[in-house]
């Protein structure tokens, strides 16, 4: 199972908490998934309302490790307030950091980044960047501190999955011993398994469970996903051939025509 | 005093984020602050003066993905 900062995760889907028809249904899906990691936000609560804190609870119930966003944050300098803010209220020094750069793709700037981690880590966060597949940023992102690395697999809500699988590919061989998680993008259980055979370490999703049909059958089917995933990685796939080549042996075979 | 509430103008008769937060309801509920775009901790609330047009927002746990 992947560890992440010295902490063991037992499910390596990474659920997010945003967009289900109720809460109820939120946390049927993460219960009956097994989800261990959940992601979180910060928004303004209302006085009177208090919707956050209805939400909060809910959350400690289900009894799982969260993970704070710093989601729509366009800069370091709100990047960095929203995580100290995030860390009062969670009480963790986990935080998934997202600088956003552009809003068609929500892309990463990965420049403020890079420079928000650096801040974040030094400040005792224990950061987990959403990023894009770029070697060089994820480089850039460990000498920062970093201790995962969490590239997007296509833009966040789109469902299209692992657009770059080769520069994934890419990615986990030259950072062997690093913790790499696909965040966002992915659309099926299919696309989770293909991250786990790629030998990725987690996926974090969050729309694919929350806008399915049966979000709670949809987690599960994407649990089984990453176990099958994880399993066929470990066991060594095949490599794969531009030319048939008979499974069944040749030698032997009767000479019948 | 007149200040910014999570966007929205405000009038407030306390002068510390603390009892602020009291007059606008939040006494004991699980919140992160920030005065002015800098975080403020609860340790700090009390000894934090708010002046007419400062600007406060108040943050709580929400769905993210």
């Amino acid at each position: 199972m992947p560890t992440f900062y010295g902490t063991e995760v037992k499910n390596p889907l990474l659920l997010g908490t945003a967009q289900y028809p109720s809460p109820a249904i939120l946390a049927d899906a993460v219960r009956q998934a097994e989800v261990d990691v959940v992601t979180v936000s910060l928004r303004r609560e209302s006085g009177q309302e208090k919707a956050g804190q209805d939400f909060w609870k809910l959350i400690q119930d289900l009894e799982v490790k969260v993970l704070p966003n710093t989601a729509g944050c366009h800069s370091v300098k709100e990047a960095v307030t929203t995580a100290h803010m995030a860390r009062e209220v969670f009480n963790t020094s986990w935080i998934k950091l997202e600088v956003i750069g552009e809003e068609d793709t929500l892309q990463p700037n990965i420049f403020e980044l890079v420079e928000a981690a650096r801040i974040l880590t030094e400040d005792g966060f224990q950061v987990f960047p959403y990023t894009t597949e770029d070697l060089i940023v994820a480089g850039k992102l460990l000498d920062a501190g970093c201790e995962v690395i969490m590239p997007w697999g296509a833009p966040i809500g789109s469902g299209r999955g692992l657009e770059n699988v080769t520069a994934l590919k890419t990615m986990r061989a030259h950072l062997p011993d690093v913790p790499l998680v696909v965040d966002a993008g992915i659309g099926l259980p299919s696309h989770a398994a293909e991250a786990m055979e790629l030998g990725f370490d987690a996926v974090l999703l969050n729309t694919a469970v929350a806008k399915a049909g049966d979000p709670a059958q949809m987690a599960k089917a994407f649990s089984s996903a990453v176990a099958a995933g994880k399993a066929a990685f470990n066991a060594g796939p095949m490599e794969p051939r531009d030319m048939a080549a008979p499974s069944t042996p040749v030698m032997g075979k009767a000479f019948l025509s | 005093m007149r200040i910014m509430h999570n966007g929205e103008a405000v009038e407030v008769t306390s002068e510390t984020l603390e009892t602020i937060l009291n007059e606008l309801g939040y006494a004991e509920t699980v919140v992160a602050t920030a005065l002015n775009g800098e975080f403020i901790p609860v340790s700090m609330r009390e000894n934090t003066s708010l002046n007419p047009g400062d600007s406060i927002e108040v943050l709580a746990p929400m769905q993210g993905g």
